[in-house]
């Protein structure tokens, strides 16, 4: 009798498994992909910069994810708005979609290499940008392109453009360091394998293809992030030798970067222009030299984006405004160190250089900064037949490079 | 006994009342009632989460947008089984568990032995607060130290400087060093327990016996504590499998962990269907543990 009950007890509590299990799937088999493609207007959003103005005063705040360091004079901005902004830091355009797909926040400050892919999955917004007065101050060359807009409609609003550096110690490597070829060649990877600091990304194929395009033309690698087979091998195989030599990874954690560089355990190696401007603003300053070397590098123009789903889309419409606006462009140029957007911000800043030190309106200094966008299959060239390695094999290769 | 006559006055009914009454009357949905919570929590959150990751595993990915499409395919765990990395890097973690646990094994075996069996009970109680006190410091903080102390500038390197040494501190052995410390609280003190257990009338026979120190020790105190050793490493070992925070500091090489955290965003299937490795290895484990008396000395 109290065999069969035992049993009895133990089909029981198996079904209840069962029966949970089964609530669980349910559950998350029913939030299949929402929308795709674009959806115009955002739930809740004014339709006239007045409506947007009020609407934002009962919102109350705008949570945003963005690169460290971008979001400026949020003080004044709440003060004039209504609207107190929480940031996030995202570590790597990967880190923010999924940052951005949890619904906690409005919007995004998107590198190319995530906003297409959130324009393409429908969860950012097309903008309206006669709602963004500041809009028309932000320099056409800029507007338009693919990584901010689709079918000639914005999906946002321009943040800023800069390059990757290279960056090292120039009390320590050689200060006429002015190629990459120090942190790809035999030679260098000797002198300072241990000490060299890559960006933890898949993006970073594209530096090695960068390289490649300047020193070994038989490859026929045009844009860095359109590689075939052999161009994405041959960049591959350098990245692994690269990595032979000991790294140091900094996983778009910049307070990393910059402690390795302060006490000499990465002395050259791959950066954005914030830790450069952290490092020889810190007291004291740290002997760094950042540098766009002779083969040209990659690097980022970022979007201010408004998820389609946005809680706040009335102060993420303001945040867009203000982030765009002269006062803050010339905080974030400085701040982070890149090339503003609003020229009205060149003579706000500090440094009354700074325009012309980021060549902010010097559209030939550019052509060899490949900015950041996501790999595709289609290799954009003339040829149906080739196809290109895509973003699922990059991030593939990546994890195979780090061994 | 005199017999209380019931039907007289009716106690009042309350709906506390009724419902005590119902339950007694009822033990079946009483026992239900008692275990509906911890039950819930075990089976929906617990298992059910573990279910959620298992199916997230089979899922396919968009190669262009990176979102998860709701389409079967094995190709995921194909992927961890083919591609040399995913298997060099289970095995690199498994080593360094093994290799922690061992370090951490020798290392507490004589702290214990003499928190248990030579301090007094002054110093014993003190020790005790010794091994426990690093457990109340933050986890990312000693990580966050220790990377300080390998680092080229750190206390390592001064140290060894005027003998003309260095050392590459941030590497796959200065990450043992700090796993080993992380986890040795774990190990002490399931062995410290283990070892006040034995009677020291055993030690008294075995010296009756003849048998001399280093006899008693390997014949008698070591296969009463073994099963107390296996309970320490299943801490080590298990917490070494799945950590990521402290690779990720100190070594620029992939484990486990970090494969994970560094693939979840854009391949969440991929990085499920590999968490199952150390899902396995760690039931693995257990099954053996059992095997050696470890869960009584838990």
């Amino acid at each position: 009798m109290k065999e069969r009950k035992t049993g009895v007890a133990r089909w029981a509590a198996f079904g209840l498994l069962v029966v949970a299990l089964c609530v669980v799937a349910a559950g998350c088999g029913g939030d299949d992909d929402g929308d795709s493609g674009s959806s115009t207007a955002v739930e809740g959003l004014g339709t006239s910069l007045e409506e947007i103005q009020s609407l934002a005063r009962e919102e109350g705040e705008v949570n945003v994810v963005q690169w460290p360091g971008y979001a400026q004079l949020t003080k004044e901005f709440a003060e004039a708005t209504g609207c107190t902004v929480n940031t996030k830091d995202g570590a790597s355009s990967d880190d923010m979609i999924s940052l951005l797909q949890t619904g906690a926040y409005d919007g995004v400050s998107a590198s190319g290499n995530a906003s297409v892919r959130l324009m393409t999955t429908g969860e950012v917004a097309p903008i309206d940008t006669e709602l963004v007065p500041n809009y028309a101050d932000v320099q056409e060359g800029i507007k338009d392109q693919d990584y901010n807009s689709f079918d000639g409609q914005a999906y946002g609003v321009p943040h800023g453009r800069g390059p990757n550096y290279l960056m090292f110690r120039n009390d320590i490597v050689p200060e006429d360091t002015n190629s990459w070829s120090v942190i790809w060649e035999d030679e260098g990877l000797q002198e300072w394998g241990g000490k060299i600091s890559i960006y933890d990304d898949s993006i970073f194929i594209a530096d090695a293809a960068v390289y490649l395009k300047a020193t070994q033309p038989d490859l026929g690698i045009d844009s860095p992030y359109q590689l075939n087979e052999e161009q994405f091998n041959a960049a591959v195989d350098l990245l692994k030798k690269q990595a032979a030599a000991g790294l140091n990874y900094w996983p778009g954690d910049v307070a990393k970067q910059i402690g390795e560089y302060t006490n000499g355990d990465s002395v050259v190696g791959t950066t954005w222009p914030y830790q450069y401007v952290q490092l020889t603003a810190a007291d004291p300053a740290v002997a760094v030299t950042a540098i766009k070397p002779s083969e040209g590098t990659t690097g980022w123009s970022d979007t201010w984006m408004l998820y389609s789903k946005a809680q706040n889309p009335n102060c993420m419409y303001l945040w867009m405004n203000h982030m765009i606006s002269p006062e803050a462009q010339a905080l974030v140029a400085e701040g982070f160190g890149e090339a503003p957007v609003n020229l009205k911000a060149c003579e706000l800043t500090k440094d009354q250089n700074h325009c012309d030190t980021f060549h902010a309106d010097d559209e030939a200094w550019w052509e060899d900064v490949y900015y950041w966008t996501t790999p595709v299959e289609d290799c954009a060239d003339d040829d149906d037949s080739t196809t290109c390695k895509t973003q699922e094999d990059w991030e593939a290769a990546w994890t195979e490079i780090k061994g | 006994m005199t017999s209380v006559p019931l039907s007289e006055s009716p106690p009042r009914e309350g709906l506390g009342r009724r419902l005590s009454t119902f339950f007694y009357r009822h033990p079946r949905i009483r026992l239900s009632a008692l275990l509906a919570l911890p039950l819930g929590w075990l089976v929906l959150v617990y298992f059910g989460s573990l279910f959620v990751l298992l199916l997230s595993s089979f899922w396919e990915t968009d190669s262009f947008t990176r979102e998860v499409v709701h389409e079967f395919t094995l190709d995921n765990f194909r992927q961890i089984f083919e591609q040399d990395v995913f298997r060099n890097v289970a095995w690199r973690t498994i080593q360094m568990a093994i290799l922690v646990t061992i370090a951490d094994v020798i290392l507490a075996f004589p702290i214990a032995y003499y928190m248990a069996r030579v301090a007094s009970p002054r110093t014993r109680d003190l020790l005790v607060v010794l091994v426990l006190v690093p457990l109340w410091a933050n986890y990312l903080v000693k990580a966050y130290a220790w990377r300080t102390i390998l680092s080229d500038g750190g206390v390592v390197n001064w140290a060894l400087e005027p003998l003309g040494l260095q050392v590459d501190g941030l590497s796959t052995v200065g990450l043992w060093l700090v796993f080993t410390y992380l986890w040795l609280p774990f190990m002490v003190l399931p062995i410290y327990a283990g070892l006040e257990r034995i009677p020291s009338s055993f030690l008294e026979a075995s010296a009756d016996l003849g048998g001399r120190s280093l006899t008693t020790f390997a014949r008698v105190i070591l296969p009463l504590a073994f099963p107390a050793i296996v309970a320490g490493s299943i801490f080590t070992f298990c917490l070494t499998l799945g950590d990521y925070i402290a690779p990720g500091l100190i070594t620029s090489e992939q484990f486990i962990g970090t494969v994970i955290y560094s693939i979840r965003g854009e391949a969440l299937p991929t990085a499920a269907a590999f968490s199952f490795v150390p899902l396995v290895v760690v039931v693995a484990y257990l099954l053996v543990a059992r095997r050696l008396g470890a869960f009584e000395s838990l």
